[in-house]
């Protein structure tokens, strides 16, 4: 196992967690993923890299720095980002409604941090 | 019963968990129906016993009321729960001026004047100081007698007896254009809180960086791209329509949501604000641009 599927195995082992990613944020192309069937990572990867690119874009019209976590709720589960800029990576999780998004949070940020 | 009263009651019997009960109880107030204001901001606070909207909203009712202790009490109840509340720091000021405590009004005054940079703010902490100042002149010397901890007889000026005083609670509440009413009596009015159309419009509102300039426009092209990459994303991961989209970047956080499916609000604060507050803010403008919306159309 790679050091990118151990640290991306924390994240999918919180509850709720359908899958995470690391995703280069360039071009939103999958770098590493730990995903459970059904999950189509391509395309979770390219969103999610195009989503964090437009709000980084709006964040600095603010005056703001760019995001440090990125939290897309919607009716049926949530799409999660932190970036690891140093490393110009992505870490991206999927969950189900009800999951465990704080503990969620924490290990991406850890997982982020680690990387870079 | 005028019609966004109508509105209002109808979403809180529909759902009695709804924040619309701060709307509620605020226009229900402003209509000088206040035993009614008080009775909603009553069932809201027991609903929310830790929302110092509530608190700030029944400070009000009681201000106006002329029950200034039962003001000064909800007020500071208020400020334990949200220690930088600016209705509440606004109130306190007013009754300590009204009580003559001036330093302690010019302290809440300046606390209120970090979050908001309403005009009258900055008029009234002017008054104040040159009231100060003139005190100081005139008994040099003199040791002044520390100020009590709580505002002294008289109280809280009702709404009609507010002769004197260097401000208001309710500044600009007279013939506001419909923009102003938009996010009225919320903070950060004019600089966090933004509503702009699917176009990237500004609908109203306003939005202000760190160094106080204007980007309300700019930050509205931007963030119609980021709504329609949004409910993209969230359609094409098969997760249902997008809800919210909170952003936590540094000293400030951001919070996104559709009130309807042609507008995007915005709610931005500093990172003293905990994203889950936030989003409690953010469902009440939201709330409110609803309203607004059906107004305006």
């Amino acid at each position: 196992m790679s050091r990118y599927q151990a640290e991306l195995g924390r994240i999918s082992a919180v509850r709720g967690v359908r899958g995470a990613m690391l995703v280069s944020m360039a071009d939103g192309l999958v770098v590493a993923e730990s995903l459970m069937d059904g999950v189509d990572g391509r395309a979770v990867a390219a969103l999610a890299a195009s989503l964090a690119g437009r709000l980084a874009r709006t964040t600095a019209e603010a005056g703001l720095e760019s995001p440090r976590v990125l939290h897309l709720h919607a009716e049926r589960g949530t799409l999660l980002a932190v970036p690891a800029a140093a490393v110009e990576l992505l870490v991206v999780a999927v969950t189900q409604s009800d999951a465990n998004l704080g503990l969620a949070r924490l290990e991406m940020l850890d997982v982020a941090q680690a990387l870079g | 019963m005028s019609e966004s009263i109508r509105v209002m009651t109808a979403e809180l019997v529909a759902d009695p968990a709804s924040l619309v009960f701060l709307d509620l109880g605020e226009t229900l107030r402003r209509r000088g129906q206040l035993q009614a204001a008080l009775r909603v901001a009553e069932s809201g606070m027991a609903r929310y016993p830790e929302l110092a909207d509530a608190r700030d909203l029944a400070a009000r009712i009681h201000s106006d009321l002329g029950d200034g202790e039962a003001a000064f009490d909800a007020w500071m109840d208020a400020l334990q729960r949200d220690p930088s509340h600016l209705g509440a720091h606004k109130g306190l000021g007013f009754l300590y001026y009204r009580a003559g405590d001036l330093p302690r009004a010019l302290r809440h005054l300046e606390m209120a004047r970090t979050r908001s940079d309403e005009p009258g703010l900055a008029r009234a902490i002017a008054t104040v100081r040159a009231t100060l100042r003139g005190a100081a002149s005139e008994g040099a010397g003199e040791s002044p007698a520390p100020p009590p901890a709580r505002p002294s007889e008289p109280m809280a000026p009702t709404r009609r007896q507010r002769d004197g005083l260097p401000f208001e609670l309710d500044e600009d509440e007279e013939d506001l254009p419909l923009e102003a009413e938009l996010f009225e009596g919320f903070e950060g009015s004019r600089d966090g809180l933004l509503l702009l159309d699917v176009n990237g419009l500004r609908l109203g509102g306003g939005l202000r960086d760190r160094d106080g300039r204007d980007v309300a426009d700019a930050v509205a092209a931007h963030l119609s791209g980021v709504s329609r990459e949004a409910a993209r994303a969230a359609r094409l991961l098969d997760l249902g329509t997008w809800q919210r989209l909170s952003a936590e970047c540094g000293p400030g956080n951001l919070h996104l949501a559709a009130p309807s499916p042609d507008t995007v609000l915005l709610a931005a604060r500093d990172a003293s604000v905990t994203a889950g507050r936030l989003a409690v803010i953010a469902d009440r403008a939201a709330a409110a641009a609803r309203r607004w919306l059906e107004r305006a159309s």
